[in-house]
């Protein structure tokens, strides 16, 4: 032990300045905007409220018998995804025959938390026109529109506004007449793919969503934009545009797993070297499906849709057997984790609609908190009482650890994200009632070995030697459900399991190395022949 | 100052006594399960949920607060309703969560009667009916079946990942003990719940957590205490190493026992009536888990031990092993 007589004070050292650092947040005001600590401790629904979110079900390609399936495993869905996320402790709640309520506390990203729980997430892989198909495509398209062209408005007040804009830099205007149908002019052809003007990306997706356009696609083909990322906003002029074949070769349904990877550095494929993707394992079905159409189809391009958007549309290079892929594209890390989470969980059953987005408040009383902080306070004090009557100065320094060790709960829910609720505030006050007990142990044990004769000093050393041992069994078996409850459990369930996992390791750190360290300091100086305990 | 100077109760010796009680307690308990089952919240059985618009037509008064519908609806019979603002405070539309008995044209009639004699000034000039409720519907659990199922699942594991860590540590006896000793305690307290009516909302689910946590701890300090007495006095009968060790650690875990305790019962009395039953389920679960981690869990192992002789020895054995 003697060797690494400087191990303890850097330990003790840095877990004061990491409890500090993460719990400072709370401390500097709003108005300091360049704080480097960002990160605030999440109060629940309970004490501060957070927003609410209507979903409406699409139920469109649904039968009524279908409805209440369909509701109960979005609720799944949205739980798992919000729990894949962190400690929130959401409510998801059915409200009347089919619509969904979620609450989420504090977050104050809305469009982050509308989107996380609305997105379907539907993943498809679908085989890309050739040029020449995509060509056919638009001209027949056009061909029909020539023939009726007042079925679409807004192109005609498209043509109209570019034309006189033409006309105003003294270009001769096309008319409908020229080359170019009505349709097509909004395209760039680029190989098989085509490319839109930034301006003109609003009015196509308007003219996507028409039915009666929709009804002019030839049949078996179908446009897909590719994704931008939705960080990557201006950096783009011109989205790509794709016809797609529309029978869907292998879907998201046989994904086994959907994972967040950091390509390395050295990763010989520009996609993915040092960029975010996200790997794909497909189960056995899949994995046939897979193979089956990289196979047939080798030399074309297979094109990764979710959402109705084109991530990307690699060149099938060989038969791939082995039911893997991967996803590259344009995005953030942030949004390829998002990205993988809501793969992974699996795609809702039906869309959902965002009725309405409000704010909520607290569900607890204003009173009902205070009451609930106040007994919290006066259990403290006895106990801190208790320890100081009791064991004296020994107790006096277990009672200034404690200090510390509560810093130090609160500052690891904050660095984890964890979500403090009024039980989980009665929760730490009894972890602090039981982080005495691992005091109360040792100095049970330096008793016992006082009363067997030996010095302080060696009585110490003993009690604290041998204390630890039960210190650790007991609190191994503890951390143990502790982590199993936050693997396996949702919402409170893990929210408990991480507030007692932090509990446990702040009191073992503190009784054994913490208290033990200023104890050998103050208290064992000299010879001292007696120990106040 | 001492708690227990020296002391040498005879837990083992007497430890039928303790069975008889456990038994009966168990009796009980299972008794109040069975018969008048748990009384599950709103938070897993689901209920009514209604928006009501409270913004007063007149200037002159203020919106309604919060806690002025809080306290209206609990004198009405709705104790445990759950009441938010949505949206803004000064908009003053409040939405409610309440377990209800009746249907929703009942419950919105009661609801109608309730808002229209308490809170009037509130409401004058709207329409209870369409203005002031603004929407009446069913809501579901919080805790969805998959969630429970889930939950569940996790506790099973943590309990058999728990009774593995104890037999690699100790033995397998004494994890499985120390297993049924937390199930003791576990049942007792909800058998509780059971007999008082009490409901079982999701923060008394959380206090089981913590209650196994706890219990668990205390029992594994006796464990640990036999474990390493077995080494010292290898001559001594099993028996009595047992029941020395459950008394040198007695100070302790009475000491233990009572300062979470405390902080629980500060809970109970202080904490208001929302951590009232999550505080009691804690107390309950303190005081039944010392009891049964002094009483109970080794006792039983010594029980265990002594229709399987066999087993003993090798249990010993493993125990003193030196490392």
């Amino acid at each position: 032990m003697k060797k690494y007589s400087w191990l303890s004070p850097v330990l003790i050292l840095i877990f004061v300045l990491g409890t500090l650092i993460f719990l400072s947040p709370l401390f500097v005001p709003d108005s300091v905007t360049n704080w480097p600590i960002k990160k605030k401790l999440n109060l629940g629904l309970d004490l501060r409220g957070g927003i609410q979110i209507v979903l409406g079900l699409d139920t469109k390609g649904l039968t009524a018998a279908e409805i209440p399936d369909a509701v109960d495993s979005n609720i799944e869905i949205i739980r798992n995804r919000i729990d894949q996320f962190g400690v929130a402790e959401p409510t998801i709640q059915k409200i009347g025959e089919d619509r969904i309520v979620v609450q989420l506390p504090g977050a104050k990203d809305r469009t982050g938390a509308e989107d996380l729980v609305k997105r379907t997430a539907m993943l498809n892989f679908k085989l890309v026109a050739t040029a020449d198909e995509a060509q056919s495509v638009v001209t027949q398209i056009d061909d029909i529109i020539k023939t009726n062209p007042s079925m679409f408005p807004e192109l005609i007040e498209l043509e109209r506004r570019e034309n006189a804009e033409l006309k105003k830099r003294g270009i001769e205007a096309d008319s409908m007449a020229s080359q170019n149908g009505m349709f097509k002019r909004l395209l760039v052809s680029a190989d098989n793919t085509f490319s839109v003007s930034k301006n003109d990306v609003p009015v196509l997706q308007n003219l996507f969503a028409d039915s009666l356009f929709a009804s002019l696609v030839p049949k078996g083909y179908e446009f897909a934009f590719g994704s931008t990322g939705r960080n990557v906003k201006e950096a783009v002029d011109n989205r790509q545009l794709y016809v797609l074949k529309s029978a869907v070769q292998v879907s998201g349904s046989d994904l086994e797993k959907a994972k967040m990877m950091i390509g390395s550095s050295q990763d010989p494929n520009p996609q993915t070297a040092n960029k975010p993707y996200i790997s794909l394992e497909f189960n056995r079905t899949g994995a046939r499906l897979f193979e089956r159409v990289t196979a047939d189809n080798t030399g074309k391009q297979l094109a990764i849709v979710v959402d109705s958007l084109v991530y990307s549309a690699p060149n099938i290079q060989d038969r791939i057997p082995d039911g893997k892929a991967i996803i590259t594209g344009i995005f953030t890390r942030e949004e390829a984790r998002s990205l993988a989470i809501l793969l992974d969980q699996g795609s809702l059953k039906a869309p959902l609609i965002v009725e309405s987005t409000s704010a909520v408040g607290a569900s607890l009383g204003a009173d009902s908190i205070r009451k609930g902080l106040q007994a919290g306070l006066i259990g403290i004090i006895i106990v801190v009482l208790i320890m100081l009557f009791y064991y004296k100065l020994s107790g006096l320094i277990a009672d200034f650890v404690l200090i510390f060790n509560v810093g130090f709960i609160l500052a690891a829910m904050t660095l984890f994200g964890g979500t403090l609720t009024l039980p989980g505030i009665a929760g730490i006050i009894l972890t602090i009632g039981m982080a005495v007990d691992a005091n109360v142990l040792i100095f049970e044990r330096i008793r016992e070995e006082l009363d067997a004769g030996k010095t302080p000093r060696s009585a110490v050393a003993t009690g604290f030697d041998r204390a630890s041992v039960t210190i650790w069994d007991s609190q191994i078996t503890t951390l143990i459900a502790a982590f199993v409850l936050y693997q396996f459990g949702t919402g409170a369930v893990r929210g408990f399991a991480l507030t007692l996992t932090i509990g446990v390791i702040g009191s073992i750190f503190c009784a054994i190395v913490f208290v033990r360290y200023i104890m050998e300091k103050t208290m064992l100086g000299g010879d001292k022949k007696t120990l106040s305990i | 100052m001492r708690l227990f100077k020296n002391a040498n109760f005879q837990f083992i010796k007497n430890r039928k006594i303790a069975y008889v009680i456990a038994i009966i307690m168990l009796l009980i308990s299972v008794g109040g399960l069975v018969f008048k089952g748990l009384n599950w919240s709103i938070d897993f059985t689901g209920g009514i949920a209604a928006t009501l618009n409270m913004n007063p037509k007149s200037p002159n008064v203020k919106p309604l607060a919060i806690d002025k519908l809080r306290s209206v609806m609990s004198e009405n019979g709705f104790d445990d309703a759950e009441i938010q603002f949505v949206g803004p405070e000064s908009n003053a539309i409040f939405q409610l969560k309440m377990k209800s008995t009746k249907n929703l044209e009942d419950t919105k009639a009661e609801l109608a009667e309730i808002v229209s004699r308490e809170l009037q000034e509130y409401t004058a000039g709207r329409d209870i009916e369409s203005e002031v409720i603004l929407e009446v519907n069913t809501v579901g659990q919080k805790a969805g079946s998959e969630m429970r199922a889930n939950s569940i699942l996790a506790v099973v594991i943590a309990l058999i990942l728990m009774i593995i860590y104890i037999w690699i540590r100790f033995e397998f006896t004494f994890g499985l003990m120390a297993i049924l000793a937390l199930a003791f305690d576990v049942i007792f307290v909800l058998g509780v719940f059971a007999l008082t009516g009490k409901e079982i909302t999701m923060q008394i689910i959380a206090a089981l957590l913590t209650i196994v946590g706890y219990c668990i701890n205390d029992t594994i300090v006796v464990f640990d205490r036999i474990r390493e007495d077995l080494k010292i006095y290898r001559k001594d009968p099993v028996k009595e190493v047992f029941n020395r060790a459950i008394n040198t650690t007695l100070s302790r875990t009475i000491l233990t026992a009572g300062t979470t305790l405390i902080t629980a019962l500060s809970l109970y009395f202080f904490g208001g009536a929302v951590l009232h039953d999550f505080a009691l389920a804690i107390s309950l679960g303190i005081i039944v888990g010392t009891l049964g981690s002094i009483f109970l869990a080794s006792g039983l192992v010594v029980d265990t031990y002594k229709v399987t002789a066999v087993e003993e020895k090798k249990a010993v054995q493993k125990l003193t092993r030196k490392k």
